[in-house]
């Protein structure tokens, strides 16, 4: 039987499971406890769970994951929010060069089961750093895993994933699809789940992959019926985590269309895409029918809310880099 | 006319115990009381270290090591405070802590291994319940402060000691730290060796004012001890960790003390600082003053004293030839413990690595 639910929501479900299961598992964050979060993705937990395990921290990034490594190092499973995604460069040498290194500096003797949940992304009409996406700085960190759910049910069980996780992992959430609906099956254990680092065929085509991950899935998803109509068969892939890639489903999807086109909001310039296109191209060398293309974020700091539409990438960029892949 | 002495440089209320000369003191808040044996064993404790540190030094030198960072001169501060630690008690070092490491019974040869770079550390910090060695400045302040929080949680009955320099207090992670710990009333014990230079800094350039007044702002008690003074340091930190362990929360301890040497074997101190001011500091040596109380009190010996020279030059030749037999790590273990489960880009290169490799064996 299932249940209709938010992407957030499933977050939030995710989360309580997860505490249930284990009492080591703690939220920290700033708001996170009597407000439940600026997305209420961690609404009524502190009620349920107490202050001792759903802490509202001071307001120091740095100071957020610093002290989740120290609990760590203690036996706990912290599970971190980062307010909005350009909030986290304050932590960023936390991240970088403690928590991704610090099990390889202690040759394996240590864990750092800290999980980064970071609302990411544009489309909301915010200020100035409530809408960038940074995964790019993460995916290129050894020692993190990085991964970005695109609907509820994914939400609902990475993040149960990413807290049984040993390693640190960074969790994105595309914040423009909070309010996005599906139906949970909450029976779902995580044994039946896919493996956290596996990408999933979102949609079966025959033309063109496009790969997406995070908010970019549904637009994706929005192409692919629009390019149906016009008799091109788009197979979309959901790539899921960032790093590491599941090479095998890219591959896969890959070989059947021989074209492929990698869409982002961040920006093109070294962002996933890049290395998607790189490990495919060397790869699928055979495969493939066109170089493959890249549609992204620009080039520029993320835009004032008012062109934001401009700048992130909608059906119509997608659609033109398909039509481009389909020239060749 | 003399320069009016800088704010920072200050001397109010150094808690000291034992004077430069060797003259045990009284202090009304802070005291020790050790057995005659507890004694000599803190002096042991001291020359070994010192003797350690040398022996490090000397293998930079000979191009042993790729670099050394010398305690010399703060022997006392980590002696001190490391033998005030109780087992379950957990310590964040930096990277100079070699004393402490010490005292935690850390093989001095584990310190090396980062020295000489073959690993970045590589022990088992539970082992001990001494941390690796942090590098960025002031970051395991943040880490000691959320496994105080842990400990706290536990309903544990002991205390986390973070290690930082004067440097560090400017940071920002230590600037949290202290904010974290005064808010969750953390179980953990600042300890700032303050010795006067960080690389080429003068303290002066870090702070207005004495750095252990800082904790009024943080709202938790700061308290400055004389750094080379071993028992004043034992004393004024078994006090913090005892009420951090009571639920009392935090404690800055700034032990004022000198970095005797350069900040590593890679720097020229005699580019920033005058011969004099260390000159000055010598006379104030932390081994010095306890062998002085030592003799002076009947507490030990000349045989006692052979005895701890004898064994400093056996734990020379111990870090000598360990360091020397330490075998360079085998090239694909880069590969090992980037993660706790399967990695496939991981296993991917390490394997294509191994081909490459094989490939200049089989042309043998």
């Amino acid at each position: 039987m299932g249940t209709q639910i938010t992407l957030a929501k499933g977050i939030t479900m995710g989360l309580r499971k997860a505490m249930e299961n284990d009492p080591k598992v703690l939220v920290m964050g700033e708001d996170v406890g009597k407000l439940g979060g600026v997305f209420r993705v961690t609404d009524g937990l502190q009620k349920d769970f107490g202050e001792d395990r759903v802490i509202d921290t001071p307001l120091a990034e740095s100071g957020i994951v610093g002290t989740a490594i120290g609990l760590a190092l203690r036996g706990y499973r912290p599970v971190c929010e980062i307010q909005f995604d350009g909030f986290v460069y304050p932590a960023f040498d936390q991240i970088v060069s403690q928590l991704a290194k610090m099990r390889a500096r202690a040759l394996g003797k240590v864990s750092l089961p800290v999980v980064i949940r970071i609302p990411v992304g544009g489309g909301i009409g915010a200020v100035e750093h409530h809408s960038e996406s940074n995964e790019a700085y993460f995916a290129h960190t050894a020692g993190l895993r990085v991964v970005a759910c695109s609907n509820p049910v994914d939400a609902y069980l990475m993040i149960q994933q990413a807290i049984v996780s040993d390693d640190p992992v960074i969790l994105y959430e595309p914040k423009r699809r909070y309010w996005e609906k599906a139906e949970l099956d909450e029976s779902m254990t995580l044994d039946q789940a896919p493996p956290l680092h596996s990408a999933r065929v979102a949609r079966e085509g025959t033309d063109v992959t496009v790969a997406a991950y995070g908010p970019m899935v549904k637009t994706a998803m929005e192409a692919a019926t629009a390019a149906a109509e016009e008799d091109t068969s788009i197979e979309v892939v959901d790539l899921r985590s960032l790093s590491p890639l599941d090479m095998d489903t890219l591959r896969g999807s890959v070989e059947r269309t021989g074209r492929l086109v990698v869409v982002h909001e961040a920006p093109v310039f070294l962002g996933m895409g890049a290395e998607v296109a790189a490990r495919v191209t060397e790869q699928c060398f055979y495969a493939l029918e066109a170089p493959v293309l890249r549609v992204g974020g620009f080039d520029t700091p993320y835009p004032p809310s008012r062109v934001e539409e401009d700048y992130i990438p909608d059906l119509d960029r997608i659609l033109d880099a398909v039509d481009r892949s389909l020239a060749y | 006319m003399t320069e009016p002495t800088h704010p920072a440089a200050q001397q109010p209320e150094l808690v000291q115990l034992l004077t430069p000369e060797g003259e045990r003191v009284d202090h009304p808040t802070y005291s020790v009381d050790l057995t005659d044996e507890e004694l000599r064993g803190l002096y042991r404790d001291l020359v070994l270290v010192r003797r350690v540190d040398a022996e490090a030094t000397a293998l930079q030198r000979q191009g042993e090591l790729g670099i050394w960072a010398s305690l010399l001169g703060q022997e006392a501060a980590q002696v001190g405070s490391g033998r005030a630690l109780a087992p379950d008690d957990y310590a964040f070092p930096t990277y100079r802590e070699h004393g402490v490491a010490w005292c935690r019974g850390v093989d001095p040869l584990n310190l090396l291994g980062l020295f000489r770079g073959v690993n970045h550390g590589g022990w088992d910090p539970n082992e001990k319940n001494f941390h690796l060695y942090t590098i960025v400045i002031g970051a395991q302040t943040l880490h000691a402060t959320g496994y105080a929080m842990g400990m706290q949680k536990d309903g544990a009955d002991s205390a986390v000691i973070a290690y930082f320099g004067d440097g560090a207090t400017s940071q920002g992670d230590v600037n949290e730290a202290f904010i974290y710990a005064s808010v969750f009333n953390a179980p953990v014990v600042f300890f700032c060796q303050n010795n006067q230079w960080a690389i080429s800094e003068p303290i002066e350039r870090q702070t207005r004012i004495p750095l252990y007044r800082r904790a009024a702002g943080f709202g938790f008690p700061g308290v400055r001890v004389d750094g080379n003074d071993v028992l004043a340091c034992l004393a004024v930190t078994k006090a913090a960790l005892q009420n951090a362990r009571e639920g009392s929360g935090p404690t800055l301890i700034e032990a004022y003390t000198y970095r005797m040497g350069a900040h590593t074997t890679s720097d020229d101190p005699t580019r920033y600082r005058l011969s004099d001011e260390l000159e000055s500091w010598k006379l104030k040596d932390p081994i010095e003053r306890v062998k002085a109380y030592l003799v002076r009190s009947g507490k030990a010996d000349q045989p006692f004293f052979d005895a701890v020279e004898a064994e400093s030059d056996e734990l020379a030749a111990h870090v000598r030839k360990g360091c020397l037999d330490m075998p360079d790590p085998d090239p694909l273990s880069i590969f090992d413990h980037v993660y706790a489960d399967q990695h496939p880009l991981v296993e991917e290169e390490r394997e294509q690595f191994g081909a490459y490799l094989a490939t200049f064996e089989e042309a043998h």
